[in-house]
């Protein structure tokens, strides 16, 4: 019996399609990894367990200088250029709260639907490591600046509601680079970075569904503009906690916590591998213990990295050098009114607004520039489901060969809806308009410029166009005798050869009703 | 040799009528440090280099800066740029700060010149000054006596005539106890009143910078420059800072003055209660109405202070552990790193309280030993707020004993830390509190008053003080 996945609705899809860098790669990777669990025999037998998930999610939070000091959080400089003495933790010196970091972190919670702490208070988390230069992260431990709240993810069947369980302002680590031999470098650049991280409940039921949760989040995140997303530079980053147990036990199995997954892509493999090791385990009558693993990319395995023995005590307590502040409702209500429209109500929107089809709304809507994109080209274009194909068709494509994201690309709303246009009018063929679109990207220049430019003009002219039409109908008897006999198909081949003949530049409904005209006197005037 | 003491209000005076230079002024002082220094041992680093830009730097400056020309010397604990703060520990071997700490900033922008660091307790922890890695300091009454600490460099040097300003920090009494055992005037300010910005952070949530001086103007005048909030603060408070000088002559007529009475039950000297009790008379004849008060959770200070302040510092002093500065052991591996250059850097006392520290915020611990600890300090901070309600100023012994031997307690930790037991009670509940010489007692060594007042009040702290001082004269001068 083959299981029922949850995950094969479009917003997935539509989402690992928008994932930067190597797309088409991960699709494939995807399937791949889909097809080897679907052959796996322990799969089969592994109804009888249900998976538990449950993910903490660190986002860095855009800003432009760290949490507690000045510096600047721009990635990729010189290591240890972005420091001082508050973020290299220097004696004597002092953390002070970025309110932007905090504004940041009160907006995301609220979008999550979250409850605000009425207090902000931070807390020490202790513990020992070289890229942590005080050996202990402010972070917050009994009052998150949000507790509570939801996701929605997915959509086919009714979105699945994950409870977050609360989200948390912290300040990163720095990085650790191991040089072989000569030991090991630290840059602590990134230390001291805002972060938050969010926490959700154990509700997510498979891998799939926590890839969707990612998605969803990362959407929320984007479309709040807080934070940029980057997995591969560290904005955003994922850890994991899983157990499975027994259809309708009401107590937790034992868990892993996975770390070291660098994609959304590696999450969900990862929590396919360790999903199957504990079922095996159970099956095989073994005992799981709780432990810390690590995902190796290469070998797609998970690793044990530290068991609950090893765990760190992090000897929370306040700390002392901030003091703690109340958060008037009155800046709660600012930020809430700063919220915007958020990805999932805009999908409904788009939806209803204009008819488009879940899948399209949510191509459209996984991009928040795109469906921005969309709405302007749509001022100017009467048919939305138009602009929604071109977008999601010959658009995205461009992107993603060109690795550019909506904004890179320089097409302007009005260039793609004056295009379109010129389809409506006739002057163009869909075909054509497709043929210049890498133009209009690539000159930037007004399409009638283009066109001219091309040549590329539809051939509405029933002059210039019955000679090819006498030309086809000659050439192609068995296609006409076809259509005389009742085969209407026919027609559709022979619009489509004039089409060729001319190059694409005749106008399609201009073709067919010469044609139709043409074959009625072979019939004898009885059409 | 009796001698006469040179203050900073003098020197500023006649640096002002033109009879004496800023450079002859701090030549005075320099000197009396090469003469001197040699026993009493209060200085770790004399910064001779620096002294002569400063002084130069001076010339540009408008005289009128509340301290032009005037030396200080800072506790080794409070960095300096481009100086080594060493926190008298070995672990900071090396370390020279790249930045000023705010007070010294300030000490700079009033035209303070910045002659050398004192010497301390390893991280600011005792109560004698014996705990430094580096030297001990004699006091300068009895050199076979400790002068108190944690800031027995600076309560030394101001008493030796060797500086006539110095900075200090005090977490449980580390101003007060070394005024009173050196018979100097020190102050510990309301927490947040002034920036602990380069303050190395021994309990931060306790930790205050104040100044240590030779009578009740000059450190009314030192703590008017360092007081005030700062933005790299976020506990410093956003108040405005009065000219405390200028209200030292109010008097103390109709001054109510509280005596708490668990401040003078079992394990105060006799000797000490007679002085203080004394100098209760003195402000009672001066104007103020002196009535007994209660302070019921004092008896817990001790406890408290020994669960919140080694808390605090088990995590502050985490990041001692040799990877970016400082000592760092060789080693193995991180972990052998981490332990050996912890053992080899740290001295026993500093060992005790990280433990300490550690293991009342450990998991399991935490609920009995922390957080009560929390739940108790605010009712001794409910015990300032009551008494402050009846009365504007308390008086009390600044420790139970005079200075005790070197060596005496050094071996027995809890005698030590009941040196602390009238100034710790302060720390926890944030208030401000002043020591001043209230007699040399018998055989000649001092006694210290403590005066305490509600947050932010140090004008009237000062200001009883100065009415006590001028009533008694002073400063006091030990013969060196």
């Amino acid at each position: 019996m083959r299981m029922k996945r949850r995950s094969e609705g479009p917003f997935y899809r539509i989402y690992n399609k928008h994932e930067r860098g190597g797309r088409s790669e991960e699709g494939r990777r995807k399937l791949d990894v889909g097809r080897e669990t679907w052959d796996d025999p322990l799969r089969e037998s592994a109804m009888e367990y249900e998976t538990v998930i449950g993910l903490e999610v660190h986002v860095q939070l855009l800003t432009r200088s760290k949490l507690f000091c000045g510096c600047s959080t721009l990635f990729g400089a010189q290591p240890n250029s972005q420091t001082c003495p508050v973020c290299l933790g220097l004696p004597g010196s002092l953390p002070v709260l970025n309110r932007e970091a905090f504004r940041k972190a009160v907006k995301v919670g609220l979008a999550l639907h979250g409850e605000i702490s009425q207090v902000a208070k931070f807390d020490r988390k202790n513990y020992f490591y070289p890229d942590l230069p005080k050996n202990y992260q402010i972070s917050q431990y009994d009052l998150p600046i949000a507790r509570g709240g939801w996701l929605d993810v997915g959509f086919e069947g009714g979105p699945k509601r994950v409870r977050i369980t609360r989200a948390h302002l912290e300040e990163d680590a720095g990085k650790l680079m191991h040089v072989g031999k000569g030991g090991s470098r630290v840059d602590f650049n990134r230390t001291g970075t805002p972060l938050l991280e969010i926490v959700s409940e154990p509700d997510i039921s498979s891998p799939q569904e926590a890839a969707l949760y990612l998605s969803e989040l990362k959407a929320i995140l984007l479309y709040l503009e807080v934070s940029d997303c980057n997995m591969e530079e560290g904005s955003l980053r994922c850890d994991a906690n899983i157990s499975v147990r027994r259809p309708g036990s009401k107590e937790l199995g034992v868990k892993s916590e996975l770390k070291n997954m660098n994609s959304f892509k590696a999450v969900e493999r990862a929590l396919e591998f360790e999903v199957s090791r504990h079922r095996r385990v159970l099956e095989e009558g073994g005992r799981l213990i709780q432990e810390t693993r690590l995902w190796d990319e290469r070998q797609a395995v998970t690793q044990p990295m530290r068991s609950k023995e090893e765990a760190h005590d992090y000897r929370y307590f306040p700390e002392p050098d901030l003091v703690p502040f109340r958060i008037s409702q009155a800046e709660v209500d600012e930020i809430r009114s700063s919220l915007g429209e958020l990805p999932r109500e805009r999908l409904n929107r788009f939806q209803t607004e204009y008819e488009l089809s879940a899948y399209d709304a949510g191509v459209l809507v996984s991009d928040k520039a795109l469906s921005e994109f969309f709405e302007a080209v749509c001022r100017a274009v009467p048919r939305p489901k138009q602009v929604a194909n071109w977008l999601t068709g010959p658009v995205l494509s461009e992107m993603n060969a060109r690795h550019k994201t909506i904004r890179e690309l320089g097409l302007k709303p009005e260039a793609l809806a004056k295009l379109l246009m010129r389809i409506e009018d006739r002057t163009l063929t869909n075909t054509m308009a497709k043929e210049i679109l890498p133009a209009l990207i690539d000159s930037g220049k007004d399409p009638d410029e283009v066109v001219r430019g091309k040549g590329l003009k539809q051939v509405s002219d029933a002059g210039a166009l019955e000679p090819v039409v006498e030309q086809v109908i000659r050439k192609n008897g068995q296609s006409v005798q076809d259509f005389l006999s009742g085969k209407e198909r026919a027609l559709g081949f022979l619009v489509g050869q004039v089409m060729k003949e001319t190059g694409g530049k005749a106008n399609p409904a201009l073709a067919h009703q010469l044609l139709l005209k043409a074959l009625a006197v072979k019939k004898g005037g009885a059409l | 040799m009796p001698r006469t003491a040179t203050t900073a209000t003098e020197l500023l005076n006649r640096y002002r009528s033109g009879a004496l230079s800023p450079r002859d002024g701090v030549g005075h002082f320099l000197r009396r440090q090469e003469a001197v220094d040699g026993k009493v041992s209060a200085f770790l680093d004399t910064c001779r280099e620096g002294i002569e830009t400063q002084l130069k730097g001076l010339e540009s400056m408008d005289k009128s800066v509340p301290l032009w020309g005037v030396p200080v010397a800072v506790k080794d604990n409070i960095v300096v740029r481009g100086r080594k703060t060493r926190c008298a520990s070995k672990i900071l071997e090396g370390f020279e700060s790249p930045y000023d700490a705010t007070v010294v900033r300030k000490l700079r922008q009033a035209g303070a010149i910045l002659c050398g660091t004192t010497n301390m307790d390893e991280f600011a922890f005792g109560s004698s000054t014996e705990n430094s890695a580096f030297q001990k300091t004699a006091n300068p009454w009895d050199l076979t006596r400790v002068p108190g600490g944690s800031s027995g460099g600076s309560a030394a040097a101001v008493a030796a005539g060797e500086i006539p300003l110095a900075l200090g920090s005090d977490t449980g009494g580390s101003i007060r106890q070394p005024a009173s055992f050196c018979g100097v005037v020190g102050l510990k300010p309301t927490y947040g009143r002034v920036s602990r910005y380069g303050l190395v952070a021994f309990a931060s949530s306790l930790d205050q910078i104040g100044p240590l001086a030779l009578t009740v103007r000059d450190a009314a005048l030192l703590l008017g420059v360092i007081a005030g909030w700062d933005p790299m603060d976020s506990t410093s408070a956003d108040m405005p800072v009065p000219d405390y000088v200028k209200t030292l002559e109010g008097g103390v007529q109709g001054l109510r003055i509280g005596i708490p009475q668990e401040y003078f039950g079992e394990g105060l000297d006799a000797g000490v209660r007679e002085n203080v009790e004394l100098a209760i008379d003195t402000l009672r004849s001066l104007g103020a109405q002196c009535d007994p008060v209660s302070m019921p959770h004092t008896q817990y200070a001790i406890s408290v202070y020994y669960i919140v302040a080694t808390a605090e510092a088990s995590s502050n002093l985490a990041r001692f552990d040799g990877v970016q500065y400082g000592l760092r052991s060789s080693s193995e591996n991180l972990l052998d790193m981490y332990c050996r250059t912890r053992d080899e850097g740290f001295g026993m006392e500093v060992k005790r309280r990280v433990l300490l520290g550690t293991y009342v915020l450990s998991s399991g611990y935490y609920d009995a030993y922390y957080l009560k600890a929390l739940r108790v300090r605010s009712l001794i901070k409910r015990d300032f707020d009551e008494a402050f309600k009846r009365v504007d100023v308390l008086a009390t012994p600044t420790s139970p004993t005079v200075s005790f031997r070197l060596g005496e307690k050094i071996q027995d930790p809890l005698t030590m830390y009941l040196s602390d037991i009238y100034t710790i009670s302060t720390n926890l509940a944030g208030v401000p509190a002043i020591s001043i010489p209230c007699a040399a007692g018998d055989p000649s060594l001092p006694v210290g008053l403590q005066l305490l007042a509600k947050p932010f009040d140090e004008a009237t702290l000062f200001r009883v003080a100065h009415a006590y001082e001028t009533k008694v004269g002073g400063p006091f001068l030990p013969d060196l």
